[in-house]
């Protein structure tokens, strides 16, 4: 299980010259993942839903200050182990296309993704993540910048999964995809979870992770408010715990498209 | 009225993207537009705001050919908005390069006094975009190509966004195409819906 408990996060920066402040990116994070579920993340843009993954990864910026804790199968996850860990049993799917080499050929990025992870055979491994993400023959053998955004994304899928690893935190793994794209990549984070990973999907888009996650954690603004269970999100939301939650399920364009009261989306009091 | 007549373009030799396409955009008319990925709907945005030379077919607003210089009225927004802005201009002078929103205006985009002073990359992504919308509606500006503009933001920002931008086009009678892979939205938001597919365009039930 990994298990994410009162994780809050400041950025320090210089206000002028001397003086540094400190400015609270996460407030109050708490979650737990476990093996064979898909637990998404939802909340708007700028909620700090990215810095949790990164938290996790151990890959903040030196000028990140994390308090609360992080625990893997009960042991703390702190700097060393996530060190340790990072590339073999714990993968992020990052949001950024920016993180493929651009002079590198993609199938060659899986294959060292592979390597590092100790895979013993990691050409195979990379073949078959990559067919597994539909890129085959010609297409994963071009260089990153010859790669539609969408393949680009799938690219960045097969280099998380030809490891093998047990714990998968994809950050929007499905933005700019279309829609066939979009529900292979959703589907495909369903099967590794039923195949005993544990899956952290990090979206905005709530529509489509409910139709693959077990459980829903709603954040915002820094904090998260509440996770429940996917099959919460229907009717008018009477199950969800927070005023949060229920607007963002009603402002759908097929359920209300509304814009709430403000009292709803107000941050904690 | 906005109207494409038999516009055929393409970026290399002898390769159409769009051939033949034919389309009519009213005042006040919101008009959705989707298709696969690689179909050509940015494209034909694109042309619409004067972004392209066409290779036949002609473009007219209102029975008159688009004017060639000064702020173009028909506004393409793209998908991803730092694409839209100067990364080294704060907002305010990125606003100011189109026209002076008054504040009430700013406030119905949430758009705040401080971010004036801020670059692009100090706002999220949903933030930025709510800016390159706000500039895009300077006077003179009588239609906007709205290119999937909300696929990446949350659900509550999105029906924000698109709200404000409701209510800001009928008091104006602007023109709205959709561009956009998400059906519910283009339900909720367009009168009329086109499929495009092969370059060419067909009405969707």
């Amino acid at each position: 299980m990994l298990e994410i408990d009162h994780l809050a996060l400041d950025f320090l920066r210089y206000r002028g010259l001397w003086q540094r402040e400190a400015v609270p990116c996460l407030r109050d994070v708490s979650l737990s993942l476990v093996r064979g579920e898909v637990h998404a993340v939802v909340g708007a843009s700028g909620a700090g839903k990215s810095l949790m993954a990164q938290a996790i990864i151990g890959l903040l910026p030196g000028n990140a200050r994390l308090r609360g804790e992080l625990r893997l199968d009960g042991a703390p996850l702190d700097a060393p182990r996530q060190a340790a860990l990072r590339g073999k049993r714990l993968a992020l799917i990052p949001q950024s296309l920016a993180a493929l080499d651009p002079l590198v050929r993609s199938h060659r990025q899986v294959t060292w993704a592979a390597q590092r992870a100790g895979v013993s055979a990691p050409r195979a491994a990379a073949e078959r993540a990559l067919t597994e993400v539909g890129m085959v023959g010609d297409s994963a053998r071009r260089y990153p910048h010859q790669l539609s955004g969408g393949m680009a994304r799938r690219v960045l899928l097969a280099m998380a999964t030809a490891g093998e690893a047990d714990w998968l935190i994809a950050d929007e793994p499905s933005v700019g995809l279309d829609p066939a794209h979009r529900d292979g990549v959703l589907d495909q984070l369903r099967r590794l979870a039923d195949a005993g990973k544990g899956v952290l999907l990090i979206t905005h888009d709530l529509r489509h992770a409910l139709s693959v996650a077990d459980r829903v954690t709603v954040f915002h603004a820094g904090t998260t408010l509440e996770t429940a269970p996917a099959d919460a999100f229907q009717g008018r939301g009477k199950a969800l715990a927070s005023g949060y939650a229920r607007a963002l399920w009603r402002a759908l364009p097929d359920n209300d498209f509304a814009r709430p009261p403000v009292h709803e989306v107000a941050p904690l009091a | 009225m906005l109207e494409a007549h038999d516009i055929t373009l393409g970026y290399r030799p002898g390769v159409s993207v769009l051939r033949g396409v034919s389309l009519q955009l009213a005042a006040g008319e919101w008009l959705g537009l989707s298709g696969a990925s690689g179909s050509g709907k940015s494209t034909l945005g694109r042309a619409l705001a004067g972004h392209h030379t066409l290779r036949s077919g002609s473009l007219q607003l209102d029975g008159a050919p688009l004017p060639r210089h000064g702020l173009h009225p028909v506004q393409w927004l793209p998908q991803v908005p730092e694409l839209a802005v100067n990364p080294r201009w704060r907002i305010g002078r990125i606003l100011a390069e189109a026209w002076t929103p008054d504040a009430a205006l700013r406030q119905r985009f949430g758009i705040g006094d401080d971010w004036l002073e801020r670059y692009p990359h100090e706002l999220s992504g949903g933030e930025l975009q709510r800016v390159a919308v706000l500039r895009s509606l300077a006077p003179g500006v009588r239609y906007l190509i709205a290119d999937e503009i909300s696929s990446m933001l949350d659900a509550i920002t999105q029906a924000e966004l698109w709200q404000t931008l409701a209510e800001v086009a009928e008091q104006r009678d602007l023109g709205v195409l959709v561009i956009g892979h998400d059906r519910a939205l283009l339900k909720r938001l367009c009168q009329r819906r086109l499929w495009l597919e092969n370059g060419q365009l067909c009405a969707e039930a």
